[in-house]
């Protein structure tokens, strides 16, 4: 019996956190099958097959896939369950808009995104904003499974050599129509991947002294986040947001200026190595769980900090 | 059109819940009880459909114990038409919550179904993309704007790369995201006449759907803990401590 993993991507490349999907499935069995469902993606199939720990490669390649629309890959993956004791993919927009909908298709629980594999039905999961961390049994013969990409070390990308098995497409189900994307450009790194995380919250106060962040995290070659307050008072859009409900982010630094630490912020963050927080007010939660805390007005302390990274770098 | 929202009552988002004393379970007893914060977006949604006319009526339904009854009528004094409440004191795993939605959807026809993305307690985020499922129809999740025409609707979604916008024929899902909208505040006149307003109590054996688990909660647990550093005075001294004792730049 083999695990299968659903893997995330863009039709051109294989997104990182399904590197962590596949680790966890190798926790859980040898043999670990990775199913691409896309259009015009065989390049996603090709890097995938170097993927250590991948047994065999399922592509299905076809134009209902194109934009994942989990009305057409659904079907695909429960026609693919067949064979396979778990169906794994990582928690991310995607991973939580299919996952479910294969679940229920298959008539069976789905255990959502696990932070720990205790054993082949065991699973660790957060609740409560991460409050609380659940142990739970699936008594299902086979399980749905998402994965949290930061709880698990990435699968090294290159050095397989797996099969690439063509899988039989089905049709477009007729039942949604995609209209657009809009992808948010940017230039720097991917706020999930980056090593740097400097996040900005509501005592930014305004979008132009966010960009006044940005500036200063360039410098640290920084991803940039935001609280979910920065992002509903408009400074930023969502696909910045840490917290309970957007981003999970594991960084080796992570910086939070005007971020208060609001319960829903610090799951997003709070498995970052080392934690720096920025704020006027010296009882704000942030501080609780900071290695590195400043007290102050963040409008002088990050031209400030600005200067000393200067000085430093030259 | 019909409209279908669900509302949940879970701990309140400002109580921080931790684990019982055998770790077997989250200690709620005495818990502020609250509708999941999710869940007043999508009311909000149904209600400013029926206020624009496009709803025919908007129903608010949750399932559990009696008390959460509460929930629909802070529903209802939001502005839904009518309550249901699917009773029982079994715990419900999001699959039989889905199942239970689809029984209540084929008996009353519904063509909106607006969920929250997800519920504050166990943060699953599944149900609705699991009704959809079972009734075979489209979905759009993580809604941050939802704009029907007619029989379309047309759901604009956060992605982990911005946004999407989807279309599709109803009868469909949607499950919203934060930004969908601001939920109104309840106005005291408005609680008063919530309280005249119709709630159907019905069974899950009524509805004729198996509620046995899936899943089973073995232990729950605190996360390990990150314990405070310290305080630094300026900008250098933390340049400093980061590139010397962190070792992070």
């Amino acid at each position: 019996m083999t695990v299968l993993v659903i893997a995330e991507h863009n039709n051109s490349e294989l997104n990182a956190a399904t590197l962590a999907a596949i680790t966890a499935a190798t926790q859980l069995n040898d043999a670990v099958n990775l199913l691409i469902a896309g259009s015009a993606c065989l390049s996603v199939a090709e890097a995938a097959a170097r993927v250590q720990g991948v047994s065999r490669v399922l592509l299905a390649d076809a134009p209902p896939y194109e934009h994942q629309l989990a009305e057409n890959v659904a079907p695909l993956v429960v026609r693919q369950a067949e064979g396979h004791t778990h169906l794994l993919m990582p928690a991310t927009t995607n991973g939580k808009n299919l996952m479910p909908r294969v679940a229920a298709l298959l008539g069976v629980a789905q255990i959502s995104d696990i932070i720990a594999i205790k054993s082949t039905d065991c699973f660790q999961r957060p609740i409560y904003a991460g409050n609380v961390i659940a142990t739970v049994q699936s008594k299902d013969s086979l399980k749905v499974v998402t994965v949290r990409a930061t709880a698990f070390e990435p699968a090294i990308a290159e050095g397989g050599n797996a099969m690439i098995d063509q899988v039989e497409a089905s049709g477009d189900l007729g039942l949604c129509r995609w209209e657009r994307d809009v992808v948010t450009e940017s230039t720097r790194p991917d706020l999930t991947q980056a090593e740097v995380v400097v996040s900005g919250g509501r005592g930014l106060g305004s979008a132009e002294n966010f960009q006044m962040l940005e500036e200063r995290a360039d410098k640290l070659g920084a991803a940039i986040g935001a609280s979910r307050a920065a992002v509903d008072e408009g400074f930023v859009s969502n696909d910045l947001q840490v917290g309970q409900t957007g981003k999970v982010v594991a960084p080796k630094l992570y910086i939070a200026v005007g971020i208060s630490g609001a319960i829903q912020h610090l799951p997003g963050m709070k498995e970052s190595k080392v934690i720096v927080a920025v704020n006027k007010d010296e009882d704000a939660p942030i501080f609780q769980i900071a290695d590195y805390g400043i007290v102050g007005d963040l409008f002088d302390i990050l031209p400030a900090l600005s200067a000393e990274l200067d000085r430093s770098v030259n | 059109m019909k409209v279908l929202v669900t509302v949940k009552r879970v701990v309140d988002y400002n109580v921080k819940v931790r684990p019982n004393g055998d770790g077997s379970d989250v200690e709620i007893a005495n818990a502020k009880m609250s509708m999941n914060p999710f869940d007043e977006i999508p009311v909000e949604e149904a209600v400013r459909m029926k206020e624009a006319g496009m709803a025919t009526e908007a129903v608010a339904i949750s399932l559990g114990e009696a008390a959460c009854q509460d929930v629909v009528r802070t529903a209802l004094a939001m502005g839904m038409d009518r309550g249901v409440l699917v009773e029982t004191d079994a715990r419900l795993e999001p699959l039989t919550v889905a199942k239970l939605l689809a029984a209540i959807v084929k008996r009353e026809q519904f063509d909106l179904v607006i969920l929250g993305k997800q519920a504050i307690d166990d943060d699953s985020n599944q149900t609705g993309q699991m009704l959809a499922a079972l009734l075979g129809w489209p979905q759009g999740t993580f809604a941050s704007h939802v704009v029907v025409d007619d029989d379309r609707v047309q759901v604009t979604r956060e992605t982990d790369t911005g946004s999407q916008t989807l279309s599709f024929k109803l009868p469909g899902v949607v499950t919203s995201d934060l930004r969908l909208n601001e939920p109104r505040y309840v106005k005291l006149p408005n609680i008063m006449k919530a309280k005249k307003k119709p709630l159907e109590k019905i069974t899950p054996v009524e509805l004729d759907v198996d509620i046995s688990t899936h899943l089973e909660i073995i232990a729950v647990a605190e996360p390990t803990q990150r314990s405070g550093g310290i305080k630094v005075s300026d900008a250098k001294e933390l340049v400093e401590k980061l590139r010397n004792e962190a070792r992070v730049i």
